[in-house]
């Protein structure tokens, strides 16, 4: 038993790292912009559908490194053209138009690459486990972590060391000062969306060496990044880090006891979280 | 490699290319058409065409659409032309699966009902059609009270229950492959039929249930199912899981190497999984429920043929095949009634054989008369990630006669209740 | 000037809804379609209540919809066979949930709201689905119809014959829709207009703002499980997805599309809505995209919604 539940507990992190990554970039868009990106999970589609079309051209690796890239393009000119004249209204419409956008993203896909399963396949060498007793380390999903790890670092690093990561982090603060100060914050917007979709799209690649590739892939993803934030925290990055990685490590556990609740019981974490400590774990009091 | 809706035009102009070649006459359109014909005989396909469950839909509906130009080039029925009415239920809205089902009997008067995939939405419609007294055909809900205790006089069903598939499998499994057994079910009827029926099976033969993981539907990761699987040292993993979940499952099964330590197998298993999946992971013992490859049955390499041209060259797979089926039941069974009255035809179909040319099986296939369940055959065998073609995975061992695997009449709960 | 002609547009508007069943037919429309709309228009007028008029974003009505659906449907398959002993049950059901759970999120506010709402709206379809033994799990509830409905002097069959269901849910909508409009025509809905301008404003002025927006929250969910009652019955069918968040974000597009801010507003967002989607996808299986599209283009230009956009422009 202790052994079921320490592999659960380390599978947990894995799959609570990718969970990390998808509500990062959705975090980072509602902190500056406060917009509710329900489309988050057709971009991450649209990753994996990106990197499928590479791979024989770049092949694995190229394909990672490109199709985000592209997938952060798309970003950039959805948020000029559909998302930039919601701001300074209401929340609730920027959810209601990603509503309908994520609708069109999915659509979209279908469309394109059809309704069928595609197979994507992952380099062979990195589809094997590492040990036969930790056989769920498999080399894809430690180089998930690495690549989570390292997309966090380079987050870290862009907010703290650039100065565009300076400006996000101010604006997410008090955007009019920020604006007044001579920041151009269409511009600033723009790329700290792009920079959301970035990582979006970068799920996306791992999500389909994961699953399988099909137009509701990023549907059944997006709720589970909204808890992450909710528990993490509205308004902290680290504490969205924490909310990925707890609601992976607690659907793992509850498939020893419970399995079937596994993915209800990150629902019943956030409600508890909310009527406990409405602000999260880290997330700092009357911030929305 | 697009397989999408192409519109409507550029679907009508392949149809009319494939129905020269096949020497037809005049074609039916696949989508709603706006001027309904009085004189025409509708057939009204419910399936969903958005959503999870939107590949198996679209290959039911394309082989409709061949059946359709087939009966027409043979004089339609009752000698009017057939047309094909095709409304999208969605995947997981039945809501809409019934509203729709309203609009093609009511507002359309469709003479047919087919559908649907999802089998909560198969249940729902067949109330439907039973209130509404029109003769339906399910093509591919699997869940076994459609023709269990849901069962209707109206209703037939052409794809085969849970315990169909679990029997003509499990003796296999057991002989060959070993008696501890470790279930990965999903949560839902379809997963808890195919379970008590492999239960049942284990049993019968005296081998063990050594554990099993209820899995959420739409789960995306099942590396703690298969933790707890690996745990419990089975001889076989059994997977009962369909569409999207059995993909992902499977991925991460040989990801993790566990299909090198135990056997893997199922019940129910479809080529658009495996055409989904990368070669690696195209493995495990499974039940089909047809099957494009099958030399020695004649009419098959027509039929494959035949489908090739209308569905952007690839082959067919059985959900193809129940659209077919269920389609030209209901022509076949009019033009030898010479009626189109629900009643008459339900009965007429009670022990219905279908000729060779539809049937494409080895065995005699004929609808049973207490449950209304369609008795075809089924195909054991494995999975092999590359075979003489790029569409031929899956490898036939062993042909099970469905009305062999299939519970006897009186076990099934189905009463009909016939109109006065 | 200006109530002459919403007096005008309220009769124009009774009118239509009391001869939807025959002009109908005639547009390419067909019964049950008709009664869908005015379900789904009740469920998101019941929404609106909260969410237009008092300014509470929920995102989780559909678990009292739900229990609305699931009520009627366990009633007349197992405990009796009356439709509207099981309506009642439904109703009380939901209420008395939305009571109690009310009382737990309310000093909640914004995302977090919706967020808690989401939260037990996914915990209720987990149960829905999960306890199959009693709710026939994802397979749904079936077997049981609509019963007739025995008036004493005469019996409506409301199974057999769709116009006679329709009239049922008109009876019903009316009656929701009336009691909800005279509550906001109150000092009470007066006071939930206060709060959805300005809270802080409002609690200074010495309203009790927690238990008026608790008042507002069960109203709502009242009618709105009035209104799964009557999903159930038309569908003969109690579905887990009823209970889904995706079924509540619908509630919620249905208003903003129509106009949240006046209150036939969610009627017109959900005629449209379900015409709209039901016409589209009968043209092409790309409707999704044609819906998406049309959302995005609302939001964008029509953000006070259809019926807002005619408010403006005969504004003088």
């Amino acid at each position: 038993m202790t052994q079921l539940l320490l592999f659960n507990l380390f599978n947990g992190l894995i799959i609570g790292a990718f969970y990390a990554l998808m509500a990062l970039g959705l975090s980072l868009i509602l902190n500056l912009s406060g917009v509710i990106n329900f489309a988050h999970g057709g971009f991450l589609a649209i990753g994996g559908y990106l990197a499928y079309m590479l791979i024989p051209h770049l092949g694995f690796w190229g394909a990672l490194a490109v199709a985000p890239v592209l997938t952060a393009g798309l970003g950039l000119i959805v948020e000029r053209v559909l998302i930039r004249p919601l701001y300074g209204r209401d929340p609730l419409y920027s959810l209601l138009l990603t509503f309908g956008l994520a609708f069109i993203l999915e659509d979209g896909t279908r469309y394109i690459w059809g309704a069928g399963t595609l197979p994507f396949a992952v380099p062979g060498w990195l589809s094997s486990p590492l040990s036969n007793t930790f056989f769920f380390l498999t080399g894809y999903r430690m180089f998930m972590v690495a690549l989570v790890v390292v997309a966090v670092t380079g987050l870290f690093l862009i907010l703290n060391r650039t100065r565009l990561g300076m400006r996000i982090r101010a604006g997410t603060m008090d955007l009019e000062t920020v604006s007044v100060l001579g920041v151009n914050t269409g511009i600033l917007r723009n790329l700290n969306f792009g920079l959301g979709i970035y990582l979006a799209g970068l799920a996306g690649v791992l999500a389909a060496g994961m699953l399988g590739l099909q137009p509701t892939i990023g549907s059944t993803l997006i709720m589970p990044s909204f808890v992450a934030i909710i528990i993490g925290g509205l308004g902290s990055l680290p504490g969205t880090l924490l909310g990925g990685l707890l609601i992976g490590v607690a659907s793992g556990i509850t498939t020893v006891f419970f399995p079937s609740a596994s993915e209800a019981v990150i629902y019943v974490i956030m409600g508890l979280v909310l009527l406990v400590r409405p602000r999260g774990l880290l997330g700092e009091e009357g911030r929305f | 490699m697009s397989n999408g809706i192409i519109s409507r035009s550029l679907d009508r102009r392949s149809l009319i290319r494939a129905a020269a070649a096949a020497g037809a006459a005049q074609l039916a359109t696949p989508f709603v058409i706006t001027a309904r014909a009085a004189d025409e005989v509708k057939f009204g396909l419910n399936d969903p065409l958005t959503g999870t469950y939107a590949e198996l839909g679209k290959n039911e509906q394309i082989g409709c659409q061949l059946a359709i130009e087939q009966i027409n080039s043979k004089g339609g029925v009752l000698g009017r032309k057939a047309q094909l009415l095709v409304e999208d239920s969605t995947s997981a809205d039945t809501g809409i699966a019934v509203q729709k089902a309203r609009k093609l009997i009511e507002r359309d008067k469709v003479d047919f009902f087919l559908g649907n995939v999802n089998s909560a939405m198969a249940i729902a419609l067949g109330e439907v059609s039973n209130e509404l007294k029109k003769l339906h055909i399910v093509t591919g809900g699997h869940t076994d009270s459609v023709t269990g205790t849901d069962c209707h006089w109206n209703v037939f069903r052409v794809c085969n229950t849970t315990r169909m598939e679990t029997n003509s499998v499990s003796k296999t499994l057991f002989s060959k492959y070993g008696k501890k057994w470790y279930f990965i079910t999903p949560d839902y009827a379809f997963g808890h039929t195919l379970q008590e029926g492999f239960e049942a099976s284990l049993k019968q033969f005296g081998g063990t249930e050594v554990g099993a993981s209820l899995t959420p539907l739409g789960a995306t990761d099942f590396s703690s199912y298969l933790i707890q699987a690996q745990a419990a040292n089975p001889d076989v993993i059994i997977f009962l899981l369909a569409g999207q979940d059995m993909v992902s499952a499977l991925k991460q099964t040989v990801q993790f190497g566990l299909d090198k330590r135990f056997h893997i197998a199922g019940a129910q298993q479809e080529l658009e999984v495996l055409l989904g999946l990368p070669p690696e992971a195209r493995i495990g013992t499974w039940v089909f429920e047809w099957y494009w490859v099958q030399p020695e049955v004649p009419h098959v390499k027509e039929f494959v043929a035949d489908i090739r041209k209308i569905n952007s060259g690839k082959v067919p797979t059985a959900r193809h095949w129940f659209g077919y089926v269920a389609t030209w039941t209901c022509a076949l069974v009019a033009n030898e009634q010479k009626t189109l009255d629900p009643v008459k035809l339900a009965k007429a179909l009670e022990n219905f054989k279908l000729p060779p040319e539809i049937a494409l099986m080895p065995y005699d296939t004929f609808y049973r008369a207490g449950d209304h369940q369609l008795m075809p055959t089924l195909y054991v065998g494995n999975a092999v990630d590359k075979g003489p073609e790029p569409e031929d995975l899956f490898k036939v061992d062993e042909l099970v006669k469905g009305v062999d695997a299939a519970l006897p009449v009186a076990e099934t709960g189905c009463h009909l209740k016939w109109p006065a | 000037m200006r109530a002459l002609n919403q007096r005008a547009a309220d009769i124009a508007v009774w009118l239509l809804l009391l001869g939807m069943p025959y002009w109908l037919d005639s547009v390419g429309g067909y019964t049950s379609l008709g009664s869908r709309i005015l379900v789904l228009a009740l469920a998101a007028t019941s929404l609106n209540f909260l969410l237009g008029f008092t300014g509470v974003l929920s995102f989780g009505h559909a678990a009292y919809f739900g229990l609305g659906v699931y009520g009627v449907g366990l009633t007349i398959k197992y405990l009796v066979p009356s439709t509207l002993a099981g309506m009642a049950v439904g109703v009380v059901a939901g209420t008395i949930a939305a009571a109690i759970i009310g009382a737990l999120i309310v000093r909640l506010r914004g995302i977090y709201f919706a967020m808690v709402t989401i939260a037990f709206g996914q915990v209720f379809y987990f149960i829905a689905y999960r306890w199959n033994s009693v709710t026939g799990g994802d397979d749904g509830l079936s077997g049981w119809q609509r019963q007739p409905i025995d008036l004493g002097f005469t019996t409506v069959d409301i199974l057999g014959n769709d116009k006679a269901f329709y009239y049922l849910v008109l009876v019903s909508f009316a009656v929701a829709v009336a009691i909800m409009a005279a509550l906001l025509r109150s000092p009470f809905g007066r006071t939930l207009l206060a709060i959805r301008e300005n809270e802080r404003r409002a609690r200074f002025l010495g309203i009790p703002v927690d238990s008026h927006i608790w008042l507002s929250w069960v109203i709502s969910c009242l009618f709105v499980s009035l209104a799964g009652t009557l999903y159930a019955l038309l569908n003969n069918f109690a579905d887990p997805h009823d209970l889904r968040w995706d079924q509540s974000g619908d509630f919620v597009i249905m208003a903003v599309l129509g106009g949240m801010r006046t209150f036939w507003g969610p009627l017109i967002g959900a005629a449209i809505f379900v015409v709209l989607q039901d016409y589209i996808s009968s043209e092409t299986a790309n409707w999704m995209s044609f819906i998406g599209l049309f959302f995005v283009l609302v939001v964008l230009f029509f953000p006070r919604g259809v019926l807002g956009l005619i408010q403006r422009r005969s504004a003088p």
